[in-house]
C-alpha cells in the first residue's frame, strides 16, 4: 500500500478539484495541495532517481528541505528543471516530469551505477581523472560521459517566453517567515506604527501552525491564524508577500526576494529589492533525517512531513507507519498520525521517557517502543519493513511497515544570518546551532533560535516586534525573549551505531556515511574540504538537512566536540533563483539603453544598415541594391577619394570647456599645448592616464578666449568627462573652469573629399571657405538655414575635409541638405566601415590601437609630447619599462603577394617560429581601393626600426589563414598630405 | 548593496556612485619626481577597518565625495563633499 487521501481533514478545498499530470498520466488533486501532497494522495511513491547512483527516490519532506523529489515542471520553452515537488503549488493543468532517468523512472538503466558504487566514492573524480598520470585533457574527455551519467534535470535551450519584473521597496521592519513568531513580530510592530513587510515562501501563511494540531495561546491554531492574517492584510502599513522567498541578505539592510505570481498576473516572477531599517528572521527550523541503511528509500520521510501531510493536506503516506526518533517532537506527530486512523509505531532511541508525553501518544493509539534504533530499511523501490536494533547494540526485530518517519532533531534555519557573516553557536543540550550575535539590526526569533514550543515562538515574535518599535522611537508593550528549548526530555543525538548498508548523510548528492568516513581517513575532515571532496552540501539542497549530521559524523570519527570542527558559511541564494527573475525586463533589446544619433531617422530612411557600437546605433554602410558590406565600403571610400562623402559623427563625445583657466586645464590633460592655440583654430590632442598609457584622442577647438570645444572618441566620451570632473574636483579645485557634456546637444557630420569645400560653401553662405580664409585646422562659426553652426577643417581621411555641427534638433535637416548636395556632386554617404578603412589607409590610430596598453611612443606619437609644460602621465611615461625598444610599436603591413588577404587579430611571427605569443599582432586591416591591395596596421615588438622592410607571417590559427606580410611605415596613402588642401 | 548618504541628494544606493579609490592619496605636482608618482599611483595600504574613499555620485549630482567606510563591516560612518573634506584642497 502507498499513500492515499484521508476521508476528511486538511486545509485543502475539496470542492475545487484540480487536474495535473505526472510523466504523462492524468491525476487529480485539490486547491491547497502541493505537487508532493497530490502525488502522495494518488499513491505515487517513486518520483525521482538520484544524482549519482540513480537510486529510486520518493518524497521525503513537506517543504524547502526536500532532497529527493526533484521534478521538471512544464515542457518546451517553459521547462523548469529541479523543482521541489514539496513546495510547488498545485495549479490546474500542471505538467510534471520525472528527470534524470532513462528510459523511464521505473526501469532506469543508469541504476547500473549502483553496482559500481565504489567508482563513485569520495574524491573519485579527482583521483581517477585528474590525479597523477592524467593530463588535463583526459578530464576533458571523460567529463561529458560523467556529466551525462550523473546530474539533475535539463534546462530548456529555448528563449524564456515568460515575463518578469523587478520592484524596489523600503520599510521600517522586514519580517522573513510568517509562522507564529513572524506573524506576532509583524503585528506588534505594525500596531506600534511601523511600516512592515512580511514575507512568506509558502502560498499560505502560518508556517508550523499549518502542520500542527496544538492550540496556540489557548486558541485553536486555525482560528488564531485566520484572525491574525485578516488584520495584517487589512492594515495599511503592512505589506504581506506570500509565495515569496527571501534568498539573500546584503549590506545596509538590503534583502533580495523573489515573488512567484499567479498565472493570471501575466508575470511569472517579481524580483524585489527591499531596504529595511530592521530585519526579523523567523525562518523556523528543519528536521534532521536519521542515518541508517537505505534511509533514502521511497516511503522513508521526515516525521514532520508525515505529520504535515496528515494535518495540512489530509494525506496519509502509508497504512502502517513506523517513526524512529531521538527527541520529543515525534510524539505529537505520531499522535496526530494515529488519530487519523493509521497504524503508528513510535520507536524512541531513548529508554527513559515516561509521564505525560508517552501517555499522550498511547492514548492517541500509538504503539511505543523505547530504546530501539533503525538499522536498515528493507524494500527496493519502496520501504516494506524496518530492521531495528537495541540502543545497546543488541539485535532487534524486523517491523513491517509501508512508510516510515525519521526524527533526528531540529536545525534552526539561519542561512540568511550566515550570509551576513554571523557564526552560529553550538548548543549541546539542544543538539542544534543557535544564532550568534549579529552586528546589524537583524534579529532571529522563533524556532530559528531553538525555541520549540509554539507559544514561546509567538512570544519571541512579540518581543522582536516591540524591540523594533522601541529602536525606531515608537512605543509597544515590552516583552522578554524566551529561552531556547522546550522539550520534557533531552534529545539523544547521533544514533548511528549499527548501520547496515548504504546510509546517506546527504541524500540529494548521494553522499553516504562511508563516503564521509573515507574522506576523513584521507584527511578531508574540515567541513569546507569535505564539501568539495564529496559534494556533500552542494546543489539545490545546500546541506539543509545534511550539514549538521555530517559534522556529527566527523566529530564521532575524529573524536572531540562537534563545535570544534567548524561550519560552512552559507552564501546567497538560499534557494535557486531563476535567471529570468534576476534579469527582469532588462533582456534582449532592453538589456541596455539604445542611443540614437539626432540624424538617426534620416539615415535609416536613406537605407543605412545600422551597427551596435556600445550603446550607440551607428550607420555601418549604405547598401545600393544587393551590395554586401565589403562591396559597399569600397564604393563609399571611392566617393570620398574622388568626389565628396558625408558621415554622421554625432556620436563623438563633446565637452564644453569654459572659464579663464580652460586652456590651463587642457594643457594639463593633453600631452601637447592648447593654451597657446589661437582662437579660431583646432588641434589634434592625445591625453594619457596617470600611469603614462594613452587614454583617448580627439580634436579641441578654441572658440574664444575662455572657451574650448573638446571632442573625444565615441567609446571614451563618458570616461573623459568623468576624468575631467575628477581632476577639477579632487586635484585642481582652484582652476576656474567648468566642463559640460554637450554630446547630445550637437549633431555633427564629417564632409570629406575633393568637393567638400564646394558642397559646404553652397550650404553655409555666410562663411568664406577659400583656402586663405578658412585654412587647414581653422574653426569658424556660421549659420546653416538660419541656425548657428560650427565648422572645423580637420581630416582623418587625408582628404580635404570638414566637421560641421548644428544644434541636435536640426541634425536631420543638415543631413538631408548634405546628402542632396553630395549626390548632386556624384558623392554620397559613407558609414563606419568606410570611415575605419579611410583612417587605416592614412595610418591613424583608432580603438583597436588605443587598447589601454599602448604608450605615445608605441603609437609613433612621441613627438607630440610637449617638453615645455607638465601634463598628466608625463612622469610615469618615462618609466624604464615603457621606454624599452622592444615594446610593441605601430607598423604598417602589406601582403607580399598583392592579391592576398590578412585579418585583424592575426599573430605576427617569423616564418618557422609560430609557437607562443609571437612578435606582435595585427590591429586593423582594410582593402585599399586606391592602392589595389590590402593594407593593415599592427603592433610589433621592436617596430619599424627593427623590422622595416622585412617579411613576417600573419598567422590566424582560428580562421586558418596564413599570409606573408611586409613591414612598412603606417602611412599608405599620400604621406606628404597634398590631398588635404584639395 | 551599500547605501551612501550624499550630502546633496540624500541617501542613495551605491549603484548610483562610482568608486574612485583611496582618499588618502595626495597626488603630487605634475612635474614631481618619478618616485612620488609611483607612490601615488601604485602603492595602497588596503586597511582592515575604517577607510577614507573617493566616490563620485555619477548618476546623481556628479560631485565627488569622501566616504569613510569600514572595509570589514561595510558600515559607512561619514560622507562629506570632497572640496571641504580634504584639508588644503581649497586654497
Ligand atoms: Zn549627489
Amino acid at each position: 500500500m502507498t499513500g492515499f487521501r484521508l476521508k476528511s481533514g486538511g486545509a485543502i478545498d475539496r470542492g475545487k478539484p484540480l487536474g495535473f499530470s505526472f510523466d504523462g498520466r492524468t491525476l487529480h488533486g485539490f486547491r491547497g495541495d502541493t505537487l508532493a501532497s497530490a502525488l502522495l494522495a494518488n499513491g505515487e511513491r517513486l518520483v525521482a532517481r538520484s544524482f549519482k547512483y540513480h537510486r529510486p527516490r520518493g518524497i521525503m519532506s513537506a517543504g524547502i528541505e526536500e532532497t529527493s523529489a526533484l521534478v521538471t515542471i512544464g515542457s518546451g520553452a517553459r521547462t523548469i528543471p529541479n523543482t521541489l515537488a514539496s513546495t510547488e503549488e498545485l495549479v490546474e493543468g500542471l505538467e510534471a516530469h520525472s528527470q534524470h532517468c532513462w528510459p523511464n523512472l521505473r526501469f532506469d538503466l543508469g541504476a547500473i551505477n549502483q553496482l559500481s558504487a565504489r567508482l563513485f566514492s569520495a574524491g573519485f573524480y579527482y583521483k581517477t581523472f585528474m590525479g597523477p598520470g592524467n593530463s588535463p585533457k583526459s578530464w576533458l574527455f571523460y567529463e561529458r560521459f560523467i556529466r551525462r551519467a550523473a546530474g539533475l534535470g535539463v534546462a530548456s535551450r529555448e528563449p524564456d517566453p515568460d515575463h518578469y519584473e523587478s520592484c524596489e521597496a523600503s520599510c521600517d521592519l522586514l519580517v522573513i517567515g510568517a509562522g507564529p513568531a513572524g506573524i506576532e513580530a509583524a503585528r506588534v510592530a505594525a500596531e506600534a506604527g511601523l511600516d512592515v513587510i512580511l514575507v512568506e515562501r509558502d502560498f499560505a501563511l502560518g508556517g508550523g501552525l499549518l502542520q500542527e494540531s496544538e492550540a496556540i495561546e489557548g486558541i485553536n491554531a486555525r482560528g488564531w491564524l485566520l484572525t491574525r492574517e485578516r488584520s495584517l492584510r487589512g492594515a495599511s502599513n503592512v505589506r504581506v508577500l506570500s509565495r515569496t522567498m527571501a534568498f539573500g541578505l546584503y549590506d545596509h539592510g538590503v534583502a533580495g526576494l523573489v515573488e512567484r505570481l499567479q498565472p493570471a498576473a501575466g508575470v511569472r516572477e517579481r524580483f524585489w529589492i527591499v531596504r529595511a531599517k530592521r530585519i526579523v528572521l523567523a525562518a523556523g527550523a528543519l528536521e534532521r533525517p536519521l542515518i541508517f541503511g537505505n534511509n533514502d528509500r521511497p516511503g522513508v520521510m521526515l516525521t514532520s512531513a508525515l505529520r504535515a501531510y496528515v494535518n495540512r493536506w489530509g494525506v496519509a503516506a502509508g497504512t502502517r507507519i513506523v517513526i524512529a526518533t531521538n527527541n520529543d517532537s515525534a510524539y505529537a506527530a505520531a499522535s496526530d498520525i494515529a488519530r487519523a486512523g493509521i497504524a503508528t509505531m513510535l520507536l524512541d532511541a531513548r529508554e527513559d521517557v515516561s509521564g505525560p508525553l508517552p501517555e499522550m501518544a498511547k492514548s492517541a493509539g500509538v504503539e511505543l517502543r523505547l530504546g530501539g534504533v533503525p538499522v536498515r530499511a528493507i524494500g527496493r523501490q519502496s520501504v516494506r519493513a524496518l530492521e531495528v536494533a537495541r540502543i545497546d547494540g543488541k539485535a532487534g526485530e524486523t517491523i513491517d511497515c509501508d512508510a516510515m518517519g525519521m526524527s533526528g532533531g531540529w536545525s534552526p534555519t539561519q542561512h540568511l544570518l550566515s550570509q551576513r557573516g554571523v557564526r552560529p553557536v553550538w548548543n549541546e543540550t539542544l543538539a542544534a546551532f543557535l544564532p550568534g550575535e549579529a552586528r546589524e539590526p537583524v534579529r532571529c526569533i522563533g524556532a530559528a533560535t531553538g525555541i520549540w514550543r509554539t507559544d514561546d515562538c509567538a512570544r519571541s515574535g512579540r518581543a522582536a516586534g516591540a524591540e523594533a518599535a522601541h529602536a525606531l522611537g515608537r512605543s509597544a508593550p515590552k516583552e522578554d525573549f524566551p529561552a531556547p528549548g522546550g522539550w520534557d526530555y533531552p534529545i539523544r543525538p547521533w544514533i548511528f551505531g549499527g548501520i547496515k548498508g548504504k546510509a546517506f548523510v546527504d541524500i540529494q548528492n548521494d553522499v553516504t556515511f562511508g563516503d564521509v568516513r573515507q574522506a576523513c581517513h584521507e584527511g578531508y575532515d574540515a567541513p569546507e574540504l569535505l564539501k568539495r571532496y564529496t559534494t556533500l552540501g552542494m546543489a539545490t539542497d545546500q546541506g539543509r538537512t545534511s550539514a549538521v549530521n555530517a559534522l556529527a559524523v566527523i566529530a564521532k570519527l575524529r573524536g572531540g566536540p562537534l563545535d570544534a570542527i567548524g561550519t560552512t558559511t552559507f552564501r546567497p541564494p538560499f534557494a535557486p533563483v531563476s535567471i529570468g527573475a534576476l534579469a527582469g525586463a532588462e533582456r534582449d533589446q532592453h538589456l541596455l539603453p539604445t542611443r540614437r544619433s539626432p540624424m538617426h531617422d534620416a539615415l535609416v530612411t536613406q537605407g543605412a544598415r545600422m551597427l551596435e557600437t556600445g550603446l550607440w546605433l551607428r550607420p555601418w554602410f549604405y547598401p545600393q541594391g544587393t551590395e554586401t558590406v565589403d562591396e559597399a565600403y569600397l564604393r563609399e571610400m571611392r566617393l570620398v577619394r574622388e568626389a565628396v562623402g558625408i558621415c554622421d559623427v554625432s556620436t563623438l563625445g563633446k565637452i564644453a570647456v569654459q572659464g579663464p583657466d580652460a586652456g590651463e586645464l587642457l594643457d594639463r590633460v593633453y600631452v601637447n599645448a592648447f593654451k597657446s592655440l589661437a582662437i579660431g583654430k583646432a588641434r589634434y590632442g592625445v591625453m594619457l592616464r596617470d600611469d603614462g598609457i594613452v587614454m583617448d584622442d580627439g580634436t579641441s577647438w578654441r572658440l574664444g578666449e575662455h572657451e574650448y570645444f573638446m571632442t573625444t572618441t565615441t567609446a571614451n566620451a563618458g570616461k573623459v568627462m568623468a576624468w575631467l570632473e575628477e581632476l577639477l574636483e579632487m586635484r585642481w579645485p582652484d582652476l576656474r573652469v567648468a566642463v559640460t557634456s554637450v554630446t547630445d546637444q550637437w549633431a555633427g557630420a564629417s564632409v570629406a573629399g575633393p568637393l567638400a569645400r564646394d558642397l559646404l560653401q553652397a550650404l553655409v553662405a555666410d562663411l568664406d571657405f577659400s583656402n586663405d580664409a578658412f585654412p587647414f585646422m581653422g574653426v569658424r562659426e556660421g549659420s546653416f538655414n538660419g541656425v548657428p553652426c560650427r565648422i572645423a577643417r580637420i581630416s582623418f581621411s587625408g582628404e580635404l575635409a570638414y566637421e560641421i555641427y548644428v544644434p541636435a534638433d536640426h541634425g536631420q535637416e543638415l543631413w538631408r541638405a548634405l546628402l542632396d548636395g553630395a549626390t548632386a556632386r556624384r558623392g554620397g554617404a559613407y558609414g563606419l566601415e568606410a570611415l575605419g578603412a579611410l583612417r587605416i589607409e592614412k595610418g591613424h590610430v583608432g580603438g583597436p590601437e588605443l587598447d589601454g596598453r599602448a604608450t605615445l611612443d608605441d603609437l609613433g606619437l612621441g613627438r607630440m609630447a610637449s617638453t615645455k609644460k607638465a601634463f598628466i602621465g608625463g612622469v610615469l611615461r618615462t618609466r624604464p619599462d615603457l621606454q624599452r625598444k622592444d615594446r610593441p610599436q605601430l607598423v604598417g603591413l602589406v601582403p607580399v603577394t598583392k592579391g592576398e588577404i590578412f585579418k585583424g587579430g592575426s599573430i605576427l611571427c617569423e616564418g618557422g617560429n609560430e609557437t607562443g605569443h609571437g612578435l606582435g599582432w595585427v590591429t586593423s586591416v582594410t582593402e585599399s581601393p586606391s592602392l589595389g591591395h590590402w593594407v593593415g596596421i599592427g603592433l610589433l615588438k621592436g617596430g619599424l626600426s627593427e623590422w622595416g622592410g622585412r617579411t613576417l607571417l600573419a598567422d590566424d590559427p582560428i580562421r586558418g589563414r596564413r599570409t606573408l606580410v611586409k613591414v612598412v611605415a603606417p602611412h599608405f596613402l599620400d604621406p606628404e598630405g597634398k590631398r588635404l588642401n584639395g | 548593496m551599500l547605501r551612501i548618504n550624499c550630502p546633496f541628494c540624500g541617501e542613495r544606493d551605491h549603484s548610483e556612485f562610482t568608486y574612485g579609490g583611496d582618499a588618502n592619496i595626495a597626488y603630487p605636482e605634475l612635474s614631481a619626481p618619478l618616485e612620488a608618482w609611483i607612490e601615488a599611483v601604485y602603492v595602497r595600504s588596503n586597511p582592515k577597518g575604517p577607510h577614507r574613499e573617493r566616490w563620485q555620485h555619477s548618476d546623481g549630482c556628479r560631485l565627488w565625495l569622501i566616504v569613510e567606510r569600514d572595509t570589514l563591516t561595510h558600515a559607512i560612518t561619514r560622507v562629506e563633499p570632497a572640496r571641504t573634506a580634504i584639508p588644503g584642497l581649497m586654497k
